[in-house]
């Protein structure tokens, strides 16, 4: 609150910088590649990238009651959808800019064989508690219960299955040791902060519906144009190599084999 | 449905639990608080107070890591009770219990130290023992600051969000609470849902306040012995 009270006399002095600024809300499994994709876009343009991450159905409320977004990042291609829809984001500019990935997560010293066992590693006793993102808003939470579906667990595991409000809230309890497994993104398990602390399974892409990803533009945004260039940077080769290395895949490229 | 009895009966099971614990626990400790001449005092007195100004995701994340698996804490209470602390029933008491302590242990404290010093001499000169003089003198002088902490204290518990959000893992009939589901609708559009929520829990709380408040009512005392607690 405080920043947006302050934000007008601050800018003051600075009138033109403030005003090369966008603001960004981001599915949680981008809250790393995206912090290096926007740093890297800032360098190069001095236009301030501001992110906000949380989950995608989270992020689509806030978008449709009138929070000041000028790009939004789903995890999927829905809720861009109904964003245009609604008529607060630009249709035309629809874009899938990555294919996410859903991973079985258990930290390093668990006993859990996960790089080879995979799924069957929940039926062992020691698992307690399974975190994932919630289904209802968070497009990880969908596909993680999906591909429990898919192998049949989902009855067996229900009453382990602990929320998270979005997927890095998922990775966070798993990696505290609160849950003995998640189901986190890819872009998580190899992002640096996760690295060396824990092992995964990458879940098989024919066992979810796949989490095609989408960018929008929102419609009515303050920052136009740059908003607009921001995007056309995200298409570019550079952008889509900078997210590969956070375990996305390219849309054409479609799925990373594993 | 629109409303989610589970989260509701889970919810006041929470905060009956927290409001009893914190009455056994807040008692003696406010007693200390009020009568004690421990120069050092003011320092128990700041921690009590500390849950006021730190934000719950504080306690939430310390409840999360410092009693997860990594900790020696942590570790003891996985060995004796098989699971960790976060996302049971239990750990969110604990989070309550630690988050709503200034709100039971205030108005207590506030209370006792307004009793009448020369009540508690006379009744020691007519030989009754510490604990009987407390009992029988300070407890029946205190009731309206014991009712504001208890009723605050479960107040407080119903509406608690953040610490839940940081601990509980949204478990139905455990850890969901109606904070929580109402939160969940909201992020998922479903306003029919919230608002059906929202109304109930702000109408169950503005009756439990209103008959209490009402029950307490005194002629010359009202029940803010020290004024609102933030």
């Amino acid at each position: 609150m405080a920043c947006f009270v302050l934000a007008p006399g601050i800018a003051i002095p600075h009138a033109e910088a403030a005003d090369r600024e966008i603001n960004v809300a981001a599915a949680a499994d981008l809250s790393a590649a995206l912090q290096e994709l926007a740093a890297s876009y800032e360098k190069r343009t001095g236009v301030v990238v501001k992110l906000s991450f949380g989950a995608s159905g989270a992020l689509t409320q806030q978008i449709q009651n009138g929070a000041p977004f000028d790009v939004f990042f789903s995890a999927d291609m829905d809720y861009p959808r109904q964003l245009i829809a609604g008529g607060q984001a630009d249709g035309k500019t629809l874009y899938r800019y990555a294919v996410g990935q859903l991973v079985l997560w258990v930290p390093k010293d668990s006993p859990l064989d996960v790089e080879h066992k995979g799924m069957d590693v929940l039926r062992d006793p020691s698992v307690k508690k399974i975190a994932m993102a919630n289904p209802q808003h968070a497009p990880y939470g969908r596909a993680a219960a999906a591909a429990l579906k898919h192998y049949d667990l989902y009855e067996k595991v229900s009453d382990r299955l602990v929320l998270g409000e979005n997927v890095s809230q998922a990775a966070q309890f798993a990696e505290s040791g609160n849950a003995q497994a998640g189901f986190i993104a890819l872009a998580h398990a190899e992002a640096p902060a996760m690295q060396g602390k824990g092992k995964y399974w990458v879940v098989p892409v024919e066992a979810y519906p796949p989490l095609d990803q989408g960018v929008i533009l929102i419609s009515g945004s303050a920052h136009h144009k740059d908003a607009a260039a921001f995007l056309g940077f995200v298409r570019t080769e550079e952008a889509a190599g900078m997210l590969r290395r956070y375990g996305f895949s390219s849309p054409d490229q479609k799925y990373k084999l594993k | 449905m629109l409303i989610d009895w589970q989260a509701f009966r889970l919810t006041i099971e929470l905060a009956v639990v927290v409001s009893a614990i914190l009455l056994v626990i807040g008692l003696p400790l406010a007693y200390w608080i009020a009568f004690s001449r421990w120069r050092w005092k003011f320092l128990v007195e700041a921690m009590v107070a500390l849950p006021i100004v730190l934000p719950p995701t504080v306690l939430g994340f310390y409840v999360l890591v410092a009693l997860g698996s990594q900790s020696p804490l942590g570790r003891w209470w996985q060995a004796l009770t098989g699971h960790t602390l976060a996302f049971t029933f239990s750990g969110l008491v604990i989070g309550s219990i630690l988050y709503s302590l200034p709100f039971a242990v205030q108005p207590f404290a506030a209370s006792f130290s307004s009793v009448d010093r020369k009540l508690l001499a006379a009744s020691a000169t007519l030989g009754a023992s510490p604990l009987r003089t407390f009992l029988r003198v300070v407890i029946p002088l205190s009731v309206p600051g014991l009712v504001t902490g208890v009723v605050l204290t479960f107040a407080h518990t119903m509406g608690e969000f953040g610490v839940v959000l940081m601990i509980g893992g949204n478990i139905p009939g455990v850890t969901r609470t109606v904070s929580i589901g109402i939160y969940d609708q909201v992020q998922s559009s479903n306003y029919a849902a919230a608002n059906a929520m929202a109304l109930l829990l702000l109408v169950f709380c503005f009756a439990v306040l209103t008959v209490v408040y009402g029950l307490n009512r005194q002629p010359n005392q009202g029940v803010w012995p020290m004024g609102p607690v933030k």
